[in-house]
């Protein structure tokens, strides 16, 4: 048995470089050179950026610093661990996340389903929908913040107004309402970009599916949760995944409302804050890769009870 | 399109003074598809430059019609208080020229600075009140004497941001900022980014009070030359304290107390929004000031003794704080845990408070013609407690020359005309910026602007402890902001104040 594999081998190896390869290698190979500039472009913008910050987070790497920071070992790690305003940003943030992606959710695949049936004045609909999106968050914040204004804002005025409530709430001020405040802000941004995900999603159903249903006497509801949502969801995955992990990384609206409020600190703002503010590089990269795992975690999760594959 | 381009320039301008509601500017500033930071500049200056809601929408709503060819007309309402205020002390008895706000002090050092003519400064200017106003005058005179150009970036309105902003140009060396604004907790630690001026401003730095100039030493080298000096004081309402039977200002905690509770009873009935006492309580850099203000007039300390030690932990810093959170939502609004300077001044000047705390730059624009409240506007030092002396944080603003500069020399000539004795006298009549040169401070044409000058005079200068902690600051005063905005959102100041102390103190290493 054993001189046969020798055999094998010996004649294997003259025959190489004589071998014609066949289409299905030729492919390959052409597809790795197409592929190599892609490769070295994400080596160049994302591997190496994530070396150089699991690096800092090893040293006491300072920002505007001229003389270069020292190895620490897991000194960053072990602070980490203990840190609790990092424990308290990442609650603030997970809240956050719950809340807006259900109700983005919810309300996108809401709005999905009325702009995908046919009415008149579908066509501006679709394109007044995207108003929120279109607004840069800074702005749109900014905007927010006035409106929820506690002497000023249209919000409590037409609040009084109406008698819903008695007098002037501090929106985002209070403890209490800044999270629900700041999360209708998103809500309103980003759920025109939920429904978008979702209608393109819509429009690949070919309505003969639905013909069928309606013969075989489904009803509406029926075909609902039989039809349209099992097909939906490859759209669902990706709208999920892209929304949670958007949320999970949240910056421009806290900071902007809040600025570095200790109980509406969210992780980036949190790594933001040491790495820019304290110009601490090394312990900011430190949380970086802590928020690297977080996200991790979630999309881990996302795909295996989504079964991500299947979809 | 960037921040340096023309037209973001002339809209800023607009903007500044008031001429585009918030609505148009947003209008335009997409319509130019301007970036994130430059828009949030654009609606920094809205809120910094009309002048509160009422007066953005006045302006607005005349410009209307012809909205680009506004200038003049919506420049004469700021103007209009300091050319009538002009006509009457002329001929002074300490000498000091009366200026208007079209008519900035001559460009002295023209002859030295125009052998750099047709060079370009990038300098980061004012946005708050009237400040960026005045940059642009300034500016100005200064290009049609020296030839020289001046690109006016305007600066982050948040200190915390601006801070940050900073951090990234001088990191990266880079050479698109020459002369910037320092706000007086950064010489220790931006000393190594900035040019060594000991030289260039020898005769120039014995004119300045000598502790701000200390302050900008750092190791034997002059590193920013002082442009303003702020403190915190109290500005009140004299019709509503008439009003109510008040004959003086509060002089204590318990009195502003007493007569706040006295008039937001009494101004609710027709106004319920009417918010009593205002400051600066969201969790940035002037909550620090605010609460330094707090702690060091009721016994509680100034932060941090000579030693480093933090000595934020005591009773009577205790008790003061948790006094503070009990304000909140009875004689001050609930939504001042959120407000910053500019928030709490259109509160105020709105006529929806009757307190604030704030500094000289609010003397201005609430006394200005165009100011709801003008002509019931009083100011006083900050209340003490019984038996503690009146204190007042120590801020205040340098013009530094970055050493990444390529234009280091017609930066410093421009330096030297911004923070000339004439240009501080100038900026101290249009705009009530506190003179940093004592002889100026004694003009009769700036008493007679900024008439809070003289009882001021007593009122105890604390400093936060930037000297001490250098670059570690920041890192400091977050971990204290945070903590009293926690305990002025509803916490318990006995718990959260130890806590913080021992952040603190590991911040400071």
């Amino acid at each position: 048995m054993g001189g046969t594999a020798v055999e094998e081998k010996e004649l294997a190896v003259p025959k190489r470089p004589r071998r014609v390869l066949d289409l299905a290698e030729r492919q390959r190979r052409l597809a790795w050179i197409l592929l190599l500039p892609t490769v070295a472009v994400v080596a160049a913008v994302a591997l190496v950026p994530l070396g150089q910050t699991i690096y800092y987070s090893f040293t006491n790497e300072r920002l505007g610093s001229l003389t270069p920071g020292e190895w620490v070992g897991l000194e960053n790690y072990r602070f980490l661990v203990q840190d609790t305003t990092f424990r308290s940003a990442i609650w603030v943030t997970v809240k956050f996340t719950v809340i807006t992606v259900v109700f983005e959710f919810i309300l996108g695949l809401l709005i999905a389903l009325v702009v995908n049936s046919n009415f008149p004045g579908r066509g501006p609909m679709r394109a007044a929908m995207l108003v929120p999106w279109a607004i840069p968050t800074v702005i749109s914040a900014q905007m927010w913040k006035w409106m929820y204004h506690d002497v000023y804002g249209v919000i409590n005025d037409l609040l009084v107004r109406l008698h819903i409530i008695d007098h002037n709430v501090a929106w985002f001020s209070q403890p209490s309402t800044s999270l629900f405040a700041i999360a209708s802000v998103d809500i309103w941004k980003t759920t025109p970009f939920v429904a978008l995900l979702l209608l393109a999603g819509l429009q690949v159903i070919p309505t003969d599916v639905y013909e069928a249903a309606t013969v075989d006497g489904a009803s509406k509801v029926q075909q609902f949760f039989r039809i349209t949502l099992p097909l939906l969801r490859p759209a669902i995955v990706v709208t999920l995944i892209f929304r949670t992990l958007d949320a999970l990384r949240v910056f421009d609206v806290f900071y902007v409302v809040f600025g570095t409020r200790l109980d509406t600190q969210t992780m980036a703002i949190y790594a933001q804050q040491n790495i820019v503010a304290f110009a601490d590089v090394g312990y900011g990269s430190a949380i970086s890769l802590g928020i690297f795992v977080i996200i991790g975690i979630f999309v881990v999760a996302y795909v295996t009870t989504l079964k991500v594959e299947q979809a | 399109m960037t921040i340096h381009d023309r037209r973001y320039q002339d809209l800023y301008r607009a903007a500044l003074s008031g001429r585009l509601s918030r609505r148009d500017v947003l209008r335009r500033a997409t319509a130019l598809g301007l970036s994130m930071p430059a828009v949030a500049a654009l609606l920094a200056a809205c809120g910094g430059g009309g002048g509160g809601s009422e007066a953005t929408s006045t302006t607005s709503g005349g410009a209307a019609t012809t909205p680009t060819t506004a200038a003049t007309p919506a420049e004469s309402p700021a103007a209009s208080p300091t050319t009538s205020a002009a006509a009457t002390p002329s001929g002074s008895p300490t000498g000091g020229a009366t200026y208007t706000l079209e008519t900035p002090p001559e460009v002295f050092n023209a002859d030295a600075a125009s052998q750099y003519s047709g060079q370009t400064i990038t300098y980061y200017g004012d946005t708050v009140g009237i400040g960026g106003e005045l940059d642009q005058q300034l500016a100005r005179a200064f290009t049609e004497a020296t030839g020289i150009n001046i690109n006016i970036v305007p600066k982050p309105q948040s200190s915390t941001e601006n801070y940050a902003t900073y951090l990234r140009l001088f990191q990266a060396q880079s050479p698109d900022m020459d002369v910037m604004m320092i706000d007086v907790i950064w010489p220790g630690a931006f000393a190594q980014h900035l040019l060594d001026l000991t030289d260039a401003f020898r005769e120039e730095a014995a004119q300045h009070y000598e502790t701000i100039i200390q302050n900008n030493t750092v190791d034997g080298k002059l590193v920013a030359i002082p442009w303003f000096a702020d403190f915190g004081m109290l500005y009140y309402r004299t019709d509503l304290l008439d009003k109510y039977g008040f004959s003086n200002p509060p002089a204590t905690w318990d009195e502003l107390e007493e007569m706040a509770r006295t008039i937001v009873e009494g101004e609710q009935a027709s106004n319920p929004n009417f918010g009593g006492f205002v400051f600066q309580g969201n969790a940035y850099e002037g909550l620090t000031c605010n609460a330094l203000e707090w702690l060091a007039s009721t016994g509680g300390g100034t932060l941090m003794d000579e030693q480093g030690n933090i000595t934020i932990n005591n009773p009577e810093a205790i008790a003061m704080l948790n006094r503070v959170r009990g304000w909140i939502g009875t004689i001050c609004p609930r939504g001042v845990t959120s407000y910053q300077e500019e928030d709490s001044r259109n509160v105020f000047q709105g006529g929806n408070a009757a307190f604030l705390r704030n500094w000289p730059y609010v003397y201005a624009l609430a006394t200005g013609e165009d100011s709801p409240i003008k002509g019931n506007v009083g100011v006083a030092p900050i209340p003490a407690a019984e038996g503690q002396d009146h204190v007042g944080t120590v801020g205040g603003w340098q013009l530094a020359v970055s050493r990444y500069s390529r234009v280091p020399e017609a930066s410093i000539e421009f330096v030297r005309y911004m923070t000339s004795p004439q240009v501080q006298s100038y900026r101290a009549q249009v705009g009530s910026f506190v003179p940093t040169i004592p002889s100026v401070a004694g003009e009769a044409a700036v008493l007679e602007k900024m008439p809070f000058l003289e009882p001021m005079q007593e009122v105890v200068r604390v400093t936060r402890p930037s000297t001490q902690t250098g670059e570690r600051y920041n890192q400091v005063s977050t971990a204290f902001f945070q903590g009293v905005n926690a305990i002025l959102n509803g916490q318990d100041a006995a718990q959260v104040v130890p806590q913080t102390a021992q952040q603190m103190q590991r911040a400071a290493g």
